[in-house]
């Protein structure tokens, strides 16, 4: 199976740089002898995806039958590895990750080439560009990083097993999730610089990508809170997000696809911000690739790095092409990216889009600078520092107080200028909601002078009651008018509001999915934390609630050693749990790690870690943290992806384009969209 | 001329109402940030080993957040924590005593002297020029409009300006 994989790979590898090379040639040329290498080329394409595909599968297959003859599979499986970890193999390791990138590269690459006939020509530009992605990363599988790389020697009779921190079922959905979006920016790159390259008139290439920018989007941001979430539940430090250079990596072509999404309106709708547009998804891509970088080129120390290795350079010098290719066209066809119209007022939903991507960018910036700021910071001065969570929060929240800001005022100011009156009209409400949010949390115990961080929180969860307030009046201000026309009621006229506009309205969502999982992150200022060897019977206070101690076990299995406590849990006096930390050591890879036991309820969660073992006394020592609002954080996110899926549902208007509307029957829509405000 | 007068008092008494609301707004903005002013110095030993300090294991945790199964740093870098809080130095003299032990890599972010002063700095000065830049577009725009549809020369594109008009404020 190892050669059959090894023979797979280089098969794909020809496709692709056939599908790249002639698809190339028959695009500088106009004749129809091009049309059919075109086709030849797109066949190439979709082939590649197969030969891609029967490479990860022989892969999969040796990781099933426990062939250790593979080097990646002795050390990153054992015969003991339970089989959804199986699975999980293909991505745990540096090889086995880079065919999974090949993978879902020639998937995407897939379903574009099949649905080539929503525009030939400009799918055609995106197939050789996707194929251009697809030489490189099958270039370093054929030669850098072979994933059935043969064992020298003799063949030990059991592998090393998956990393234990692995060893979690988030774990075989978040690196996917994570991957989906990182490869998925490939495909609205080569759209956009298809695009740029053939001079590509209007802007039906940004309605083509839509769905696929949002997808791979909301497939990243899954991505990104599984992570924060397996964090959270195997990590044991308390917390999900603790600004390691790998979780910036995720973020920073986060944040750049956040602002694009936003900014690509404007050129929708007023064909403004073209240049901007276009630089935003080429420094999306290229973030995908350098977040790809940092995990495998050991520049940065990380608790997520794979070992530091050569194909780092690969990376670098990826980077160069790509960001060449990318000045190039772009200075060969700016001419072509030139705004048709020009910001009117500072107080417009333009200017509100402009600065959310000032903001926006700001913060991928100083995530940026903070990640490489050590490697600065060494080669002036000689002292390697540390730039850690500190300097992230310091820098960062002031910027997303403003973008929160920002998500609350943004929806309610008009395209083009908004009058004073319409400003006090739309506002007083969201303002006085936030003025008196922030009363009541400082009457309620909250305070802000004393701690700086006590006074963000204020501001965030303030800020957020803001956004939802604004939201809301948003929904009701256009279902009443829906109401006024229809006659229905409030639900159904709030259903048929979101039918009509569904990116519009599923954006508000997501907008509140923000606001919800940002009041998840105020809470966090208020966490705390005890430690304490507890022996049978001991017991442990930690705000209102009593852990005792009840006992302490130990356990085995084929895969792993354990031991656990059984920690029972009163709040204010009375039972509420029976919690159950535990630390295991898994025998193949001789590593230890901590399954923290969580409580969770609306308001906090009670989150207990073994954190350690006195061999004097044989008592555990337990970690108890009190985190509140936790739970909005998740379900912060939840919101978010229903956001997005509602986004992405068609609008009821363009389901029924084929359909004669009569004239009359249009006109009073046209009202009431002037009404409930313009578009976007 | 007195239904000039009549709409020229009446703007002025909106600005008024909305000159107050802006003072309402601020006076209790202003309010809710100084209620509760205060000082807590018991939270020093939390505020140092979870915003200052990091374990120098390689884990790159914050100090009092390093849950390494066997770390062989972070119980002793505690233990040296609390006795020096217990002793009564001040922040900077704990934290000179780290960075002599252990190296500048111990502290959680970048000092704000020398060299380092730019980690800070430069988010912020890219916003700011951000902000500027797009301030000084904005200004340069206002200054040479583009063609509007009633100016001579731009007739004959009604159609695309209806278009336009269509596709700015559909739903």
């Amino acid at each position: 199976m190892p050669y059959f994989g090894s023979f797979a790979l280089l098969c794909a590898l020809a496709l692709s740089l056939y599908c790249l090379v002639v698809g190339a040639i028959s695009l500088l040329r106009e004749n129809p002898a091009s049309q059919r290498l075109t086709e030849t080329a797109r066949r190439a394409g979709i082939a590649t995806f197969i030969a891609v595909a029967a490479a990860a599968a022989a892969l999969l297959w040796s990781a099933f039958h426990d062939d250790f003859s593979v080097a990646y599979i002795l050390h990153h499986s054992n015969r003991d590895l339970p089989i959804p970890y199986k699975f999980a193999v293909l991505w745990s390791g540096q090889e086995g990750s880079l065919l999974f990138w090949s993978l879902l590269l020639g998937a995407y690459g897939f379903v574009l080439r099949l649905r080539h006939k929503v525009d030939i020509r400009l799918t055609a530009y995106a197939s050789v560009i996707l194929a251009g992605v697809q030489v490189f990363f099958l270039l370093l599988l054929n030669f850098a990083a072979k994933p059935f790389a043969l064992m020298q020697g003799e063949i030990p009779p059991d592998g090393n097993g998956l990393n234990p921190l692995l060893q979690y079922p988030e774990m075989v959905i978040h690196p996917p999730m994570l991957y989906l979006g990182y490869v998925g920016m490939s495909v609205p790159f080569a759209f956009a610089l298809g695009a740029l390259i053939m001079r590509y008139p209007g802007e039906k290439w940004i309605h083509i990508t839509r769905r696929w920018t949002m997808v791979t989007w909301m497939f990243l941001t899954c991505g990104i809170f599984l992570g924060s979430h397996w964090a959270y539940y195997v990590l044991g430090w308390g917390g999900y997000w603790g600004w390691d250079p790998v979780e910036n990596a995720s973020l920073l072509p986060w944040l750049t696809a956040t602002a694009f999404l936003h900014s690509v309106m404007m050129q929708e709708k007023r064909g403004m911000m073209k240049v901007w547009n276009v630089w935003l998804i080429f420094a999306t891509f290229m973030l995908s690739i350098l977040g790809t970088f940092l995990t495998r080129s050991g520049v940065i120390s990380s608790v997520h790095a794979f070992a530091q290795s050569s194909i780092g350079d690969w990376f670098l010098i990826f980077l160069a092409i790509i960001f060449a290719v990318c000045l190039f066209f772009f200075v060969k066809n700016r001419s072509h990216l030139k705004s048709e119209h020009r910001l009117e007022s500072l107080v417009s939903r333009e200017s509100s889009f402009l600065f959310n991507n000032l903001l926006l960018l700001a913060s991928c910036f100083a995530v940026l600078w903070g990640t490489f700021f050590p490697i600065l910071s060494e080669w002036v001065t000689g002292n390697k520092i540390t730039v850690g969570s500190p300097f992230y929060n310091h820098v960062n929240v002031p910027i997303a107080l403003l973008l929160l800001l920002l998500t609350a005022t943004g929806p309610l100011l008009a395209w083009r200028r908004t009058s004073f009156a319409s400003l006090r009209r739309n506002f007083t409400i969201p303002t006085v909601a936030a003025v008196a949010t922030a009363g009541a949390l400082m009457i309620g115990g909250m305070k802000p002078r004393q701690d700086v961080s006590y006074f963000y929180s204020l501001m965030a969860i303030s800020l957020s009651v803001m956004v939802t307030v604004t939201i809301v009046s948003e929904f009701l201000r256009g279902a009443r008018v829906i109401r006024g026309h229809t006659g229905r009621n409030l639900f159904s006229s709030v259903l048929q509001l979101w039918r009509r506009n569904t990116r519009r309205y599923g954006g508000y969502i997501v907008h509140f999915g923000v606001a919800v999982a940002v009041i998840g992150l105020a809470g966090s200022v208020f966490n705390q934390t005890q430690e304490k060897e507890m022996g049978n019977g001991d017991s442990l206070q930690i705000g209102k609630y009593t852990l005792v101690c009840r006992s302490y076990t130990q356990d085995d299995n084929a895969n792993f050693g354990s031991a656990s406590a059984i920690i029972d849990v009163f709040k204010n006096g009375h039972p509420l749990v029976t919690m159950y930390p535990e630390r295991r050591f898994f025998k193949s890879s001789q590593q230890a790690n901590t399954l923290p036991s969580v409580h969770s309820s609306l308001f906090e969660d009670l989150y207990l870690v073994y954190a350690g073992h006195n061999d004097t006394t044989d008592h555990p020592i337990i970690t108890a943290h009190v985190n509140p609002l936790v739970g909005w954080f998740w379900a912060g996110w939840l919101i978010l992806v229903l956001g997005t899926l509602l986004a992405l549902v068609p609008n009821e208007a363009a389901v029924k384009v084929t359909q004669p509307v009569p004239a009359r029957a249009t006109a009073p829509e046209v009202s009431m969209a002037q009404t409930t405000g313009a578009g976007d | 001329m007195t239904l000039k007068t009549n709409m020229g008092s009446a703007k002025a008494g909106e600005l008024l109402t909305a000159t107050r609301w802006m003072q309402v707004i601020a006076v209790v903005l202003f309010s809710v940030f100084f209620l509760g002013a205060g000082d807590d110095f018991e939270a020093r030993f939390n505020t140092l080993g979870h915003k200052k300090l990091i374990c120098v294991c390689g884990c790159n945790q914050i100090l009092l957040e390093c849950n390494h199964v066997g770390c062989t740093y972070s119980d002793r870098m505690r233990n040296e924590l609390i006795a020096a809080v217990q002793r009564g130095d001040s922040d900077d003299l704990v934290l000179q005593a780290f960075v002599q032990k252990y190296g500048p890599i111990v502290l959680a972010a970048p000092t704000t002297t020398g060299f380092n002063r730019i980690a800070w700095i430069m988010p912020f000065a890219v916003l700011l020029a951000g902000f500027a830049f797009a301030g000084m577009i904005v200004l340069s725009w206002k200054n040479k409009p583009l063609l509007s549809p009633g100016t001579p020369g731009a007739g004959g594109q009604l159609e695309e300006f209806k278009e336009q008009a269509r596709r700015e404020t559909e739903l």
